[in-house]
């Protein structure tokens, strides 16, 4: 069974045609493999559907917007992937 | 239909909250400018056109299950096809489908029939995003009330 990080960079890799080798856990989505919003959008829906969560990424850009949180926090992969299984875990205990 | 206004869809038939469902009618002018360019002597309706209208449908759709609270914007259409042409006063059966609530957006898929027959399908995402000015607001809501959607509960619901 593939890990989070393995699905999850599979996912980015082929809805924004980013090379796998260029995805590692420390990249930001945005910043070092300069995703957009709108391909960011295809990136989520296909996280949702593959781990049947709903990423809350209206309240996660409000946050950083409000400056409460650092986008490192959501928007790099592997802090993305812990936030995966903590959603996927939750999801699993209701 | 009024196609130079993009005021694409005419009467909502069926509106079902839980499947998040639409189905709408619309009827392709017998006259338009556009049919002057598009095509001399083979008018038809321009595929971008029947792509807005599926668009439309979603966007109403959302708009629907949202309670007119945020505007949806059209995003992106993948796997858009156009299996038929679709000349003056065709008769349109527009069916729309949320498919995925996202956190902020929808993924829909969309068809078009005419005469029983699949003229174009597509998928797309939206945005749903506050209303920036109380008049684009108001417009929808007239809209929506033209289309039949505001009488909830009777023929639209």
């Amino acid at each position: 069974m593939s890990s989070t990080f393995e699905t999850v960079a599979e996912i980015i890799s082929s809805t924004s045609d980013v090379a796998l080798d260029r995805i590692k856990p420390e990249s930001h989505i945005m910043k070092d493999l300069e995703v957009d919003s709108l391909a960011f959008l295809d990136i989520s829906f296909e996280i949702d559907q593959r781990f049947s969560i709903k990423l809350p990424i209206e309240d996660w850009m409000q946050s950083v917007n409000e400056g409460k949180v650092k986008s490192e926090d959501y928007f790099v992969v592997g802090s993305l992937c812990r936030h995966i299984d903590k959603l996927v875990a939750v999801a699993a205990a209701a | 239909m009024r196609l130079e206004y993009f005021q694409m869809l005419d009467r909502i038939e069926r509106l079902d909250r839980e499947a998040a469902s639409i189905v709408v009618h619309s009827k392709v002018p017998r006259q338009s400018p556009v049919f002057e360019g598009h095509f001399p002597g083979h008018p038809l309706m321009p595929g971008v056109l029947l792509l807005e209208t599926m668009a439309q449908a979603s966007g109403y759709l959302l708009l629907a299950l949202d309670g007119f609270a945020r505007m949806p914007f059209f995003a992106s259409a993948k796997e858009a096809n156009f299996r038929a042409f679709v000349r003056p006063e065709a008769d349109l059966i527009v069916e729309a489908t949320r498919v995925h609530a996202g956190s902020g957006y929808s993924v829909m898929r969309a068809h078009i029939s005419s005469e029983d027959r699949r003229v174009s399908d597509a998928s797309m995402t939206f945005r749903s995003l506050p209303f920036s000015t109380p008049e684009l607001e108001q417009h929808v809501r007239r809209e929506g009330a033209r289309l039949g959607m505001i009488a909830e509960g009777q023929g639209a619901s």
